[in-house]
């Protein structure tokens, strides 16, 4: 077992999401979504719950948590920042608004912030296109950012 | 019954059978699409299709697209076309692309001779690799076992296949994408800490450099010229039935005397015969089966039946993982291989008078998990192992080359005495149903007084994935079954954890046809009629002994009484016997 050991109310909180989807190996991606949703990523020891309770091997857990970029094994920050890259953003100037992003956190895309607070990452298209470039900070979304944006933004948030 | 299909494969009209595949019916007739993540294994029932690797691209008329001939099921009139202009010239991208990321050391690898990749790339006569892209780089890992070198996988996914499917052990699986998936243990971690039970079953499929053993063949060589150290080797009874692939000679052509003169000239001081330990297996085992079967005849209600078979390390590292709350049933006794290393530097080289320090004892091994095996602690005697190091089929054969002996024309010669000396029952170790067998011919004699009449059980051999049979020993029914693949070692587990079981007594071998197919041998490059032709070697060797009882054999007798007393003696228990761990994560 890894070493990130977690508190019996959520490996109980865990067991349970897994019994309510009737310890299916088919049902392995919605539990992961539910898990990633509960403790806002997948590390080693929940995927090793997960396969215990479903009976298959963690090789099979890791395989899908690695295959979907929507999982992930590094905790999101406080404040998770997604960079649209979708065609009408990244046209719009996405990718120089993702580069500001980087340089003023100091982190790449994945990463999270030493002090927790901010994590980076970039999806595809979400809706909005007619605000192109979009930023999503938690569940609030920022249109038509450009570079000059990013700062001020970060200075709010904290 | 369904009507056959009739079709067209370039100029045969074909019969075949509903649900062939346009890959069977063409190589029934004599044309051989070249293939490379297709494999199967009828008789075992292992396939695996994942239809990637696209070499056997054909073209079918009427269709846009070529179509893999592995994963097309035939269809009355249809038109194949396997060798068209379109379809060649296919098959050569396809083979380019792959190889564009592959490294090229040929020279140097492994696998080479041996890799069906490099044998596609010679008949598609591949001259240049015209896509320049990015180069994986991954690290090299060792273990005991196993190399792995994913640098040269093509992702043909046999591997996983083998782990997952047939011995459902669950290590690697498929992790990442795109141009980063690879096929890994969870994780990234190192086979060593993962659930790998090192039986090699990856590497036996593997049709690349991308998984190899760990090779002791340099070693043995400095210890072979080293005028301090007295090399023996003990040879297990696979080998003998596999190594004349390797020169060319039939499938199920036993090398016995000529191995043992080749291994003479190699210079090992003595060449003993791991045949020898299987006997002594036997008394220990048989005398362990018989001593919990009268305890549970006599009422006794913590008595652990059924008793399981241990002397295939894999499968002792495989329930050491999956079943650890079942660590009380496996027979206590030592694999053979350890039984002779624990013998071989006590008893005898007591009687030679040589230092245990300055004997080094090397064993030939059809398998990849005895290297591990031999470094497990339990086995060693102040940091020295019983057994030093263990060389594959594979590896030997490869010595025999380098050593310029001429294979097929040695003389046939004996094994040394008196660790040399076996019976007909230490020979069908090899084959799946062997030990059951061989504990069956010694537990009736023991037990009934009797002379058994008919020492061949039909029953327990073969290929079937589950073999059981009942034998009458003085009005007691004993239940005995056999399961040969991890997979099917967990249904019989799974059954004495539900408290299912009907058997008193249960062989597991961690590899599909016993020993004959492990992950050391000859590859067999999906051909399940070499297993089959093994495995009829070794009943043959039986048959033609004039021993074939392991209670028979002179030397095992004179070794309990000049030295061990008696079967499950203290001093046997201490030499021979062992116990084990809970590996569970």
């Amino acid at each position: 077992m890894s070493e990130i050991k977690l508190s019996e109310n959520k490996v109980n909180e865990l067991i349970k999401l897994c019994e309510a989807y009737g310890n299916q190996p088919g049902e392995l991606i919605n539990i992961l979504h539910k898990a990633q949703d509960t403790f806002g990523y997948l590390p080693r020891e929940v995927q090793e719950i997960i396969a215990r309770q479903l009976g298959i091997p963690v090789s099979k857990v890791y395989g899908v948590v690695t295959f979907y970029s929507f999982f992930t094994m590094t905790p999101k920050g406080e404040h998770p920042i997604s960079v649209c890259m979708g065609t009408a953003c990244y046209v719009r100037g996405a990718e120089k608004v993702l580069d500001e992003f980087k340089r003023v956190l100091g982190i790449n895309v994945g990463e999270t912030t030493s002090d927790g607070k901010y994590s980076l990452s970039s999806l595809r298209c979400v809706g909005a296109c007619g605000l192109a470039p979009v930023v999503l900070i938690g569940e609030k979304v920022y249109g038509r950012i450009v570079p000059g944006d990013v700062e001020k933004i970060l200075k709010e948030l904290d | 019954m369904e009507p056959n299909i009739t079709l067209q494969i370039d100029h045969h009209t074909v019969e075949v059978p509903r649900g062939t595949t346009v890959l069977e019916a063409a190589r029934g007739v004599g044309i051989n699409i070249p293939s490379l993540c297709y494999m199967n294994l009828k008789d075992m029932c292992i396939t695996n299709l994942p239809a990637s690797c696209r070499m056997c691209v054909v073209e079918i008329e009427g269709r846009r697209n070529l179509a893999p001939a592995c994963a097309t099921r035939c269809e009355n009139g249809m038109k194949v076309h396997t060798s068209t202009l379109r379809v060649l010239n296919a098959r050569k991208t396809v083979l380019e692309l792959i190889l564009s990321d592959h490294p090229n050391d040929c020279l140097i690898c492994p696998k080479s001779g041996n890799c069906d990749l490099q044998s596609l790339a010679v008949k598609l006569k591949i001259r240049e690799i015209p896509f320049a892209g990015e180069q994986s780089t991954y690290k090299i890992e060792t273990s005991p076992s196993l190399i792995r070198d994913m640098n040269k996988c093509i992702f043909c996914r046999r591997c996983e296949m083998m782990c997952n499917e047939v011995q459902t052990v669950g290590a690697l699986g498929a992790i990442n994408r795109g141009f980063s998936a690879i096929i890994s243990p969870a994780f990234e971690q190192p086979l060593t800490t993962s659930e790998c039970t090192f039986c090699g079953q990856c590497v036996a499929v593997c049709p690349v450099g991308a998984l190899t053993e760990m090779d002791h063949t340099n070693r043995l060589i400095n210890d072979l010229n080293n005028p301090r150290k007295t090399v023996i080797v003990q040879t297990a009874p696979a080998v003998r039935a596999a190594l004349g692939e390797e020169f060319g000679l039939p499938a199920g052509t036993s090398v016995t005397g000529k191995m043992a003169a080749a291994l003479r000239q190699l210079g090992f001081a003595k060449v003993f015969d791991t045949d020898f330990a299987a006997d002594l297996t036997i008394m220990e085992e048989g005398t362990e089966l018989l001593n919990r079967l009268t305890a549970y005849l006599n009422g006794d209600k913590n008595v652990r039946l059924p008793i399981l078979t241990s002397c295939c390390p894999a499968w002792v590292n495989f329930f050491e993982h999956q079943f650890p709350d079942m660590l009380d049933i496996p027979s206590t006794a030592r694999s053979p291989q350890q039984m002779f290393g624990s013998i071989a530097k006590t008893y005898w080289a007591e009687k030679m008078g040589i230092p245990r320090e300055d004997l080094i004892v090397v064993s030939i091994m059809p398998c990849l998990a005895k290297k591990y095996e031999c470094g497990r602690d339990e086995f060693k005697v102040n940091d020295d192992p019983d057994v030093n190091y263990s060389i594959s089929t594979r590896e030997l054969a490869s010595l025999i080359k380098r050593a310029n002996i001429d294979f097929n024309s040695l003389p046939e010669e004996d094994f040394d005495q008196p660790l040399g000396e076996s019976t007909g029952a230490g020979v069908i170790f090899g084959a799946s149903g062997g030990v059951m067998e061989a504990a069956l011919r010694t537990a009736y004699e023991l037990y009934t007084g009797q002379k058994l009449e008919k020492v061949d059980f039909e029953a327990v051999r073969g290929l079937d994935n589950i073999k059981k049979a009942t034998v009458r020993l003085n009005g007691v029914e004993l239940h005995v079954g056999i399961a040969h693949g991890l997979g099917n070692a967990r249904k019989l587990l799974n059954e004495i954890k539900e408290g299912k079981s009907e058997f008193h007594a249960i062989e597991i071998m961690a590899c599909p046809g016993g020993c004959i197919g492990g992950g050391g041998q000859p590859l067999h490059h999906g051909n399940s009629e070499l297993l089959k032709a093994r495995t009829h070697a070794l009943y043959e060797e039986d048959r033609n002994k004039p021993l074939r009882k392991s209670h028979e054999n002179p030397y095992i007798l004179k070794l309990y009484e000049e030295y061990l007393g008696k079967p499950m003696s203290e001093k046997a228990h201490h030499l021979l016997h062992t116990h084990y761990f809970n590996k569970s994560n």
